[in-house]
C-alpha cells in the first residue's frame, strides 16, 4: 500500500512520472516529495514507487 | 525625525524581548516576488525586526497591482524593487536591503538567495512557484522555503492554512483557488495568504517550528 496526499492506493511498481500523468497532473506544476523528501524532478520517470512509500504531491496553481 | 536605531531596536525589544530580537535583527530573508505576496510579506518582517531582507522582481509598478500591493499612485511606473525598498525605508529606515531588478530563473536563484536563512517564493504563476521551490529543495538544502498556493477569490479565510511539508518546507494557502479560474485577487484574502508566509518565516527564524 502506498500513501498519496493522505489516501491509500496501490500503485505499488509503476513510475512517479506516470502517475502524475495518470492522474492529470503537469509537471511543470508541481513538487514531490516522497517520504519527507523531494524527488528531483529530473528523476520522476524513472523513480518507481515502492510499497509503504508516503508520497506528497503538491500542486501550484496561480496567483500572488 | 527618524529616531535612532537604538530607539528603533529598543521600541521591539519592549515588545517581544531580548532574544526575539537578536534573532531576527541577524536574520537574512530572500523575497522572490514583489506582488501581493511579497510586498506584503516585505512590510510584516520589515516590522517585525528582521535585519537583512533580499528582493528580487522585474516589474514595475501597475494600476492593477494597486488593489492588493503595497505601492501607491505616485509610485506607478517605477521599478518594484524601488517602490518598495523606499517604503520599507520609511517603516524600518535601518533596515538592510539587497534589491535585484531581475527575472527570477534557475540560473541566478543560487546567487540571490546565498546569504538568506529562509525563501520566501512570492511569484504569480504556478510554473515559476514550482520551479523555485523544486530547485530549492534540490540544491540548496541548507536552505527554508516557504511558498504559497490558493489564495484567489472571496471564499472564506478560514481556508488559509500553512502546511508543513518537509522539515524545510511549508506551504500556505487553500491549495485550489486558482486566478486563472477566472476569480480575482482579493486584497484581504492576499493579506492573510502573505500574513500566513510572513508568520511561518518569523516562527522559522526564531525557532518555534523545531518544538
Amino acid at each position: 500500500m502506498v500513501r498519496v496526499n493522505g489516501e491509500n492506493k496501490e500503485i505499488a511498481g509503476m513510475s512517479v512520472a506516470q502517475y502524475l500523468r495518470e492522474n492529470g497532473y503537469d509537471l511543470k506544476f508541481v513538487a514531490v516529495e516522497i517520504n519527507e523528501e523531494i524527488a528531483p524532478k529530473a528523476t520522476l520517470e524513472d523513480r518507481i514507487i515502492a510499497d509503504n512509500d508516503v508520497i506528497e504531491i503538491v500542486n501550484f496553481v496561480g496567483g500572488g | 525625525m527618524i529616531p535612532s536605531k537604538e530607539e528603533m531596536r529598543a521600541a521591539l525589544t519592549c515588545r517581544v524581548g531580548e532574544d526575539i530580537t537578536a534573532k531576527l535583527e541577524s536574520s537574512t530573508v530572500a523575497i522572490l516576488g514583489l506582488g501581493g505576496l511579497g510586498s506584503n510579506v516585505s512590510i510584516a518582517l520589515a516590522r517585525a525586526g528582521v535585519g537583512h531582507l533580499v528582493i528580487a522582481d522585474f516589474d514595475s509598478v501597475d494600476m492593477t497591482n494597486l488593489n492588493r500591493q503595497q505601492y501607491k499612485v505616485s509610485q506607478l511606473g517605477t521599478k518594484k524593487t524601488e517602490a518598495i525598498k523606499a517604503n520599507l525605508l520609511e517603516i524600518s529606515p535601518y533596515l538592510k536591503i539587497d534589491a535585484y531588478d531581475v527575472k527570477v530563473n534557475e540560473d541566478n536563484i543560487f546567487e540571490i538567495c546565498k546569504d538568506a536563512d529562509v525563501i520566501c517564493e512570492a511569484f504569480d504563476k504556478a510554473e515559476n512557484k514550482a520551479m523555485l521551490v523544486n530547485y530549492v529543495l534540490e540544491n540548496m538544502p541548507d536552505k527554508y522555503i516557504v511558498s504559497a498556493s490558493g489564495m484567489a477569490g472571496f471564499g472564506s479565510m478560514n481556508e488559509i492554512k500553512t502546511r508543513k511539508i518537509t522539515d524545510r518546507f511549508f506551504l500556505c494557502g487553500d491549495g485550489k483557488s486558482d486566478v486563472n479560474d477566472g476569480i480575482g485577487l482579493v486584497s484581504a484574502r492576499v493579506m492573510g495568504c502573505a500574513a500566513h508566509e510572513a508568520h511561518t518565516i518569523l516562527r522559522i527564524l526564531t525557532g518555534e517550528t523545531h518544538e
